[in-house]
């Protein structure tokens, strides 16, 4: 038993300490996610003394042996309902005011970003003010620092659920319904994201990147998005961009100003992305050819075929046309 | 006076005067009757173990089958720990792994958590309620057999790589037709389907066991705490399961006929099934905890040396968990995008679910207090539950937090959450259980220093594996996933985890070892070696429990009843003979206890047993899509019921017949007195839910599409036949209520109101195809005819049924089966248009005039 206190303590203290981590909701880095993990330190040291106070209580009557009679009323009214009775009115209306920022009202000049979910990804489309048309982007959340972001939740297939824990709780999405909730990142910095709702088979495989940019970087990021993707100089890149469209990529995949297939994640600035497949591997050109030639082994049962026909030219070539998508 | 002595003079008094010598079969106290009580008892050769039906050998296998159960989810956790072990390890495939959470979880609910605590009170409660055993033995038999077998067939899926895999909540979309094609969703439906029904037919037997057999003068509030919290879990399987029952036939509608109830393109919704699921899968989590509180509110006296402090409002702490726990599903559901001002009202609910529960840690805390307590092995298990409860039940007030929730909602924290819970509130109890009672299942006791090594490796073990797994959880890893990145800072937390995962799992192996090594090498025990106050210690382990069954006064009756065994032995308790060589029990009024009854009790035989068989053959060749097979087991299996549904009833001596202490009592009652009545009750209160629960699912397609109703373009027009359709079934009630007046006074008047019963029924359903068919409402195009089509289908298929049971009650007329006296069947009948005139009225009201009044 002394051990297991032990352990319970060095625990608190690791939970105190604050855990580091870019999946953490330990390390909070948005307004919401703090409170949440405020409201958790809070909680963790009540349940730590209520654990102590009910340990001790049980263990007394072996280590001491009593000859005054108990007072049955103490442990009745005292233990079984004065102290959670009014720990929860301590607790409950606090726990009303913690994480709202989430389901802050719509604001109408605040940046509206469209998160879908689909087995096994995730489609970001940023809205656009003035009639433009939404510019999509897959796998890759970009975020300003420092202001309020709507997003507003969809799903394609299954349910799946947004998550990151840095900035806050997760919001499943649900097929046939939109789900919205506000998110903030206070500091620049890099995040992950990962599926908290069950989605089948590679529910484990389905995470994504949160770059949190200062608001200038964010809009000349934003810009170069939209921007159609011009035709590449180099030999290599043009006959990899060539392949790109005989193998029938453009199918399934846009890239924009050049193909326009909506089945699985957008290219447009894959070059660009830290990880490639939602997160199943690390970016760069090795992975992606990678990716190109085994999907199925890699990532096993999504839509995407295993290349492996390919010779090692073309998918050189592929790869390294994608890879210069930035 | 000591209370024993008040009992003997209250005992005493029940001797009013002497049986006159006309009574009916007078029994014997002497050596000749206790011969005979033995006899009828006794456990047949050579198919006894298939065709006995006495609670000890059933409860007995029951916990058996329960723990293998136990042992293979087991296994499939510590396979699932190698796997998560390190990072980006290749031990099992996605898939494997997949189907290894979706069998762990589900296995260990429903195939060993739900039944062992079930198998317990099915073993120990009628001797602890000083009866023989319960008042449906074959219902019990059956239920055992159903979920023994179809339990295996779910876990053999396992082996042919045919195993769900959409996690024990299942969540359509995903395990929809569309998502998950394959059969490995009908296993889990059809097979835990099966499964769920035993439940129900085992919380029947429970609820009709604890009211209607205690011992004479056990009033409600002399009752053994255990069967007050098995009350209250009875109940709560009786209202809970159905919803369950319900989600499930409608996916299983879903998957096999297309109709959408979960497909929002068609109307659908995915969010219904996490409502029905959870306002079942909630309350489960209770069902399973109640009576392993239950348990440990038993053994506790034993080991303090003193009454349980607070009885009453440990009582009263049960029933309140029970209620509330039915408020509180939504929070499984926080992060589904509700309002917040529902999910504060939930948030607020969840957390009060504290109040109860603290009452009932602080009154065994109390009592240890009371008392000068002993450290044995089944205490070391309870001091366990106590210690890892408390912290699943902290854990679980963090998790009612509504934001707090959004963060560890659906993570490891939530995983080591509720198996602090499960663990922590329902194996450590189940352990303390095996060790106490093991003298009342083998005779013997398990070893005390092996039994220490158990406990200290399962709990060093637990802890060890689960506390670091809530900062997993907080550090950002998902539930269900069998791979991860190795940079997040999840990887020491995960092996240290899985390296005391396998601890836990030594500390059981020993418990194995040490069962194994005891049935060969300990020493038979005395009967009650703990010296427990409680009337299970006085039974022994023979089938009839006792020879005679004693009046009992206090709660106590082992610490307070001097010299019960004596007296019961000696047969100066009721019915100590068995006249007719027929097994024999006691039926007592349900507040008071007072006798009202001896009842016959079906002895050894094959119905149970094949009917079981038949039925999850039939069950399994539906799910593997073998239709003829299907066909051919399910009418076998419907000859079995039919044949023992008409064995029920039977014909018995109309005079009082003796029932020892000098009264007489009636071998068979007609009413509200008898079992009979009291199961169909049951049994139509969990069926309302299940049709409440279909008319949820209609109302729910309208709450989250309020506009056009019907939404489909399909039109109710008309309200004549609908009238006509109810009044047709108000016509057949009437006639049913009036078959049961005239069968006191005139055969042939029965006889025709049960032809007009079954005439007006038949027409209605006629009436209802024509109608339903002219309407054009299609089943498949949206989730609002869907949900029409179920909800009619079930009234329809009540109708029938009702039509059926008239016919079957003309025939028993006629066969001279129903009389005025012997009129049970036809009032159970009655019961059951008692339930299906008012639903087919609400559910024609539902249909034709909701549409009216909203749009």
């Amino acid at each position: 038993m002394r051990r297991d206190q032990s352990a319970l303590s060095l625990c608190t203290a690791v939970l105190l300490s604050g855990c580091s981590g870019r999946q953490s909701a330990l390390d909070p880095a948005g307004p919401s996610a703090a409170s949440i993990h405020l409201l958790g330190i809070f909680m963790y040291v009540g349940a730590a003394l209520v654990t102590l106070l009910v340990t001790v209580l049980m263990l007394l009557p072996f280590l001491r042996r009593r000859e005054s009679p108990v007072n049955h009323n103490l442990f009745l009214w005292g233990g079984g309902v004065a102290l959670p009775f009014f720990t929860l009115v301590a607790l409950v209306p606090y726990v009303m005011t913690v994480g709202h920022e989430t389901r802050a009202a719509p604001a109408p000049d605040r940046l509206t970003i469209d998160v879908t979910g689909s087995l096994w990804w995730w489609e970001m489309a940023y809205q656009r003010t003035g009639g433009v048309s939404a510019v999509a982007s897959a796998n890759e959340l970009r975020l300003p620092a420092g202001e309020p972001v709507e997003l507003l939740l969809h799903a394609n297939d299954v349910i799946h659920s947004f998550w990151v824990p840095n900035l806050a709780g997760k919001t499943d999405m649900i097929p046939g319904r939109v789900n919205r909730m506000v998110i903030q990142a206070d500091r620049p910095g890099v995040y992950r994201g990962q599926c908290a709702e069950y989605c089948g088979l590679q529910h484990s495989l389905m995470s994504f990147d949160v770059i949190v940019l200062p608001r200038a970087e964010f809009d000349s990021w934003m810009a170069r998005l939209a921007q159609p993707i011009g035709d590449p100089e180099a030999p290599e890149l043009r006959r990899g961009r060539d392949l790109f469209l005989t193998l029938g990529c453009g199918t399934c995949h846009a890239i924009r100003g050049f193909t326009g297939g909506r089945l699985g994640p957008d290219l447009t600035q894959l070059g660009a992305r830290r990880t490639i497949a939602a997160g199943a591997l690390p970016g760069g050109v090795g992975n992606i050819a990678a990716w190109i030639a085994s999907a199925q082994h890699l990532k096993p049962g999504n839509l995407m075929p295993s290349y492996d026909q390919l010779a090692g030219p073309e998918l050189r070539a592929v790869s390294a046309y994608l890879e210069s998508l930035k | 006076m000591t209370a024993a002595n008040r009992a003997d003079a209250t005992a005493a008094a029940v001797v009013d005067s002497p049986v006159s010598p006309q009574v009916l079969y007078p029994q014997s106290t002497g050596l000749d009757g206790f011969e005979r009580v033995t006899a009828a008892w006794a456990k047949p050769r050579p198919f006894g173990f298939f065709t006995e039906l006495n609670n000890n050998h059933i409860g007995i296998l029951y916990i058996a089958t329960g723990f293998l159960f136990f042992l293979g989810a087991g296994v499939l956790a510590l396979l699932m720990r190698i796997q998560l072990a390190y990072p980006g390890n290749t031990f099992l495939s996605a898939a494997t792994y997949n189907q290894f959470f979706t069998m762990h979880g589900t296995v260990m609910m429903f195939l060993f958590a739900v039944p062992i605590v079930e198998a317990f009170a099915v073993l120990l409660l009628p001797s602890m309620l000083g009866a023989r055993d319960m008042p449906f033995p074959r219902l019990s038999a059956l239920g055992y057999w159903a979920y023994a077998i179809g339990g295996a067939l779910v876990f053999s899926s396992l082996f042919f790589k045919i195993a769900p895999d959409g996690g024990w909540f299942m969540y359509p979309p995903l395990t929809g037709p569309r998502f998950s094609p394959g059969i490995n969703t009908d296993v889990w439906v059809l097979g835990l389907g099966f499964v769920e029904i035993a439940a129900v037919a085992a919380a029947v037997e429970l609820i009709v066991g604890i009211l209607k057999t205690r011992a004479p003068g056990m009033t409600l509030g002399k009752m053994p705490i255990f069967a007050w919290y098995m009350l209250v879990t009875a109940a709560m399987i009786m209202i809970g399961m159905p919803a369950v029952i319900a989600a499930d036939i409608l996916l299983e509608l879903e998957r096999a006929f297309g109709m959408p109830f979960y497909d929002a393109a068609r109307g659908g919704d995915a969010i219904l099934w996490q409502h029905l699921f959870w306002l079942f899968g909630h309350p489960e989590v209770y069902i399973i905890f109640l009576p392993a509180a239950g348990m440990v509110s038993m053994m506790l006296p034993s080991f303090a040396r003193t009454p349980l402090v607070g009885y009453a409002w440990v009582a009263l702490a049960a029933i309140a968990v029970g209620f509330l726990s039915f408020g509180l599903w939504v929070h499984h559901m926080f992060t589904t995008g509700l309002p917040l001002l529902s999910l504060s009202f939930f948030s607020a609910a969840s957390s009060a679910i504290a109040i109860p529960m603290g009452i009932q840690v602080f009154a065994w805390i109390a009592t240890l207090w009371e008392g000068k307590p002993v450290l044995r092995v089944p205490m070391l298990f309870i001091l366990g539950f106590l210690f890892i409860f408390t912290i699943g039940g902290l854990t679980g007030v963090m998790v009612a937090a509504v934001p707090y929730d959004w963060q560890v909602h659906d993570t490891h924290f939530v995983v080591a959450h509720f198996h602090y819970v499960l663990i922590g509130g329902m194996v450590f109890p189940i352990f303390a259980a095996l060790y106490y009672w093991m003298p009342v299942m083998t005779g013997r006791m398990l070893s005390e220093r092996l039994g220490r090594w158990t406990f200290w490796l399962m709990f060093i073990g637990f802890n060890a594996a689960f506390l670091p797994m809530h900062v997993t959880g907080l550090l950002g890893m998902p539930r269900r996933i069998y791979t991860y990145p190795g940079d997040l800072g999840w990887n020491r937390l995960n092996l240290v985890t899985s390296v005391f995962s396998f601890v836990f799992a030594a500390g059981v192996l020993v418990f194995l070892f040490d069962f194994v090594r005891h049935l060969r090498s300990r020493p038979q025990t005395g009967l009650n070696p703990w010296e427990a106050p409680s009337l299970e210690w006085k039974a022994g382990q023979a089938a009839h429990g006792f020879r005679s069954l004693m009046p009992i006064f206090s709660r106590y009756p082992g610490w307070e009843q001097k010299g019960l065994k004596d007296d019961e032995l000696a047969g100066r308790g009721y019915l100590p003979d068995a006249p007719t060589v027929e097994r024999e029990a006691l039926v007592t009024s349900p507040i008071t206890a007072e006798p009202e009854q001896i009842m016959r009790m079906p002895g050894p035989g094959w119905t149970a047993f094949l009917a079981a068989v038949a039925t999850a053959i039939a069950f399994a060749a539906m799910t593997i899509k073998l239709p003829a097979v299907g066909w051919i087991a399910g009418f076998i299996a419907a000859a079995l019921y039919l044949y023992w549904l008409w064995s029920l009833d039977p014909a018995l001596p109309r005079e009082p017949a003796d029932a020892g202490r000098g009264i007489a009592l009636p071998l068979y009652r007609n009413g509200k007195q008898s079992v009979g009545w009291w199961g169909m009750t049951v049994l139509l209160i969990s069926d309302a839910v299940v049709a409440a629960s279909f008319a949820f699912a209609y109302l729910f397609f309208w709450t989250i599409r309020p506009g056009i109703w019907p939404p489909d373009g399909s039109q109710i027009s008309g309200f004549r036949e609908p009238i006509g359709l109810a009044a047709l079934i108000i016509v057949a009630y009437f006639f049913f209520e009036a078959a049961d007046r005239f069968n006191q006074r005139d055969r042939r008047l029965t006889a025709t109101c049960l032809i007009v019963v079954a005439l007006a029924a038949g027409a209605a359903l006629a009436l209802g195809w024509i109608w339903l068919d002219g309407l054009g409402i299609d089943s498949t195009r949206h989730a609002y005819g869907a949900a029409v089509w179920t909800l009619l289908g079930y009234v329809a298929v009540h109708i029938a049924i009702g039509a059926a049971m008239a016919l079957w009650c003309l025939v028993r007329s006629a066969l001279g089966m129903i009389d005025p006296w012997r009129c049970l069947t036809l009032r159970i009948c009655l019961l059951w248009w008692r339930f299906t005139a008012p639903a087919t009225v609400l559910t024609l009201i539902l249909i034709v005039g909701f549409p009216f009044v909203v749009s």
